[in-house]
């Protein structure tokens, strides 16, 4: 489970501290061992499609948590919203696999080295919860900005729904 | 086993590798092809094979609902129940009628606490228990969330204002604003017998008798006490103690909530329905005399059942030798963890009333991480905040990772632990 990118980015994270300006900012927590997560988002216009310019965090928790958001901020910083969500989405594929699913690293890059934590349903929320605090920050983000989150491929209610 | 009754002054090691085979999932291998290590009865205990040999045997020959139904099974079903509830009064000191079977510990906390929201509208006899605007409750900030968030919204509902002792910087509760803190306007003081994450044992006749003193009630969490030393409740100077059976070899799913006999006489109920009712008319209803008005539907009989058995299995054992078992695992924890670099303990270093909780954390290393590298050599730790975030909060830990022992748990498996978190430090390069 420990992959040595897990590790570094655990030891290095990067894209950290909470920077401005930003359209939102949500904090996130994962009741069962208190794991807390700031993040903030924000947008760009990318030839008329709305774009991460910036994905800033301060992250309290495991290992496995805090290089998650470290390498989803890598990730998808610069990324349209509509292509982080498709990473977004391979990754919540891949975390509720169960170890069966062979991840695409296409899509997935370092995120791939996550593939072991879906073998351990107690840890499988750690790793989600960057994720899901930075869909909660881009739907508000989106909102502020007057754009349709659902137009934009998402709502908000479906971030609930994938809550886990 | 041991000696029980007439040898409760002299304390007798327990046998603890006879024990070990009454405990079948002792034996099987987790992770890693590891000997199972189980340090987390503090969560939930094992069950040894007379407690599921209890509840089986009542399922195959006795099984029919409680109190209820015209027939042979009926009646033994009923005796079982209620057998079962006096051998968990002889357990406690207390009397059968005082002994109400809820679901968990949770659930007695939380009937007393609607029981006194209730009271506002259930007749001059219930008056007493009524709280609103200008009454306290005073809960401690050692407390699992079970005894705290129950009184938080019984205050939210009610009107009544929540006020708290602190805890001390080594976790120990800080009484020293008592006088204070109990008052006439206290209504009922809500603190823990022991602590689930620091082992810290209150002095419970002390905060009862300041209570009482000012017409306050008070109820003890027991959660983490009655598995793990003995209690007498005349002893004990509390209203009520709340506790589960499945912390203390027994089934889940049953739990029990002691209270004496003329307070219960008096307590409207919180759980309404079946069996719970002397008259039912569609107007309204009136209700059975205590134990049986605060349990309402078919009764967990089989759960009561194997309660009991535990209740044997540990007075076999005799609970001062359970007590002073624990107590030597716990120095030598807290000797071996305290000896690592980079270990904080939280709450006591001593075991001077002090149960066998030991919560630590490591430097640079999250608990959950410890605990996944615990696991992987077989080892059962908690991590996170174990039901407590206030009490992590005041001691300025996060979260942390805890050990609990329990009468299967040996010297070695102590050094195991150790072993493990240096594990964890070579692995995570903090050591």
């Amino acid at each position: 489970m420990y992959q040595e990118i897990i590790l570094e980015h655990y030891r290095h994270p990067l894209h950290a501290g909470l920077r401005e300006p930003f359209d939102a900012q949500v904090q996130h927590v994962n009741p069962t061992c208190g794991d807390e997560v700031t993040l903030r988002v924000t947008l760009k216009d990318a030839g008329g499609e709305p774009a991460l310019a910036d994905v800033s965090y301060e992250a309290l928790g495991c290992s496995i948590s805090q290089a998650s958001v470290s390498v989803m901020a890598d990730m998808i910083i610069g990324k349209t919203v509509s292509a982080a969500m498709a990473v977004g989405a391979e990754f919540l594929a891949l975390m509720q696999s169960r170890g069966e699913a062979g991840p695409d690293e296409d899509v997935l890059g370092d995120a791939v080295a996550f593939e072991g934590v879906s073998k351990y349903p107690a840890r499988i929320k750690c790793a989600l919860l960057g994720w899901m605090a930075w869909k909660d920050a881009t739907v508000r983000a989106l909102s502020e900005r007057g754009a349709d989150p659902v137009t934009a491929g998402w709502d908000r209610a479906g971030a609930d729904k994938e809550r886990i | 086993m041991t000696a029980q009754g007439e040898a409760a002054t002299a304390v007798v090691p327990i046998d603890v590798e006879a024990i070990r085979a009454d405990f079948p999932i002792l034996g099987r291998a987790v992770r890693g092809g590891n000997r199972l290590i189980y340090l987390d009865s503090g969560a939930t205990s094992q069950k040894p094979r007379q407690v599921l040999d209890a509840e089986r045997d009542f399922y195959t020959t006795h099984n029919a609902a409680a109190h209820r139904g015209a027939h042979l099974l009926g009646e033994e079903a009923t005796d079982a129940y209620e057998a079962a509830r006096a051998r968990i009064a002889t357990f406690l000191n207390a009397n059968p009628g005082e002994i109400v079977f809820t679901k968990s510990a949770t659930e007695a906390v939380n009937l007393v606490a609607y029981a006194m929201s209730n009271a506002a509208t259930s007749g001059d006899d219930a008056q007493s228990f009524a709280v609103g605007p200008g009454d306290e409750v005073l809960v401690t900030e050692l407390e699992h969330h079970a005894n705290l968030v129950p009184w938080q919204q019984l205050c939210q509902r009610t009107g009544a204002t929540l006020r708290w002792f602190g805890v001390t910087p080594d976790g120990r509760l800080d009484l020293s604003d008592i006088g204070a803190l109990i008052t006439d306007r206290t209504k009922l003081v809500g603190v823990t017998h022991q602590s689930n994450v620091t082992g810290t044992v209150p002095p419970v006749a002390e905060i009862a008798a300041a209570a009482h003193a000012h017409g306050a009630l008070v109820l003890a969490d027991g959660a983490q006490s009655v598995p793990h030393q003995p209690v007498d409740v005349a002893a004990l100077g509390a209203d009520f103690l709340a506790f589960s059976g499945h912390k203390m070899l027994g089934p889940s799913g049953v739990g029990v909530l002691w209270g004496r006999r003329e307070l219960l006489e008096t307590m409207p109920p919180f759980i309404t329905g079946g069996s719970m009712i002397e008259v039912v008319r569609m107007e309204g209803s009136t209700f059975l005399p205590p134990p049986e008005r605060f349990e309402a539907g078919v009764p967990a009989a089989a759960q009561a059942v194997g309660l009991a058995a535990a209740c044997d299995y540990l007075d076999a054992l005799g609970m001062p030798n359970v007590a002073d078992h624990e107590k030597a695992l716990t120095a030598h924890a807290l000797d071996a963890l305290g000896g690592i670099q980079g270990v904080q303990i939280l709450g006591p270093l001593d075991t001077e009333h002090r149960g066998g909780a030991v919560s630590f954390v490591l430097d640079g290393i999250h608990p959950h991480d410890v605990g996944q590298v615990l696991d992987e050599l077989g080892i059962a730790v908690r991590a996170g905040h174990h039901c407590a975030w206030p009490l992590h909060r005041a001691l300025h830990a996060q979260s942390s990772t805890r050990a609990t022992f329990y009468v299967y748990n040996t010297h070695d498996e102590v050094d195991a632990l150790a072993d493990g978190v240096l594990q964890a430090q070579k692995f995570f390069g903090t050591a």
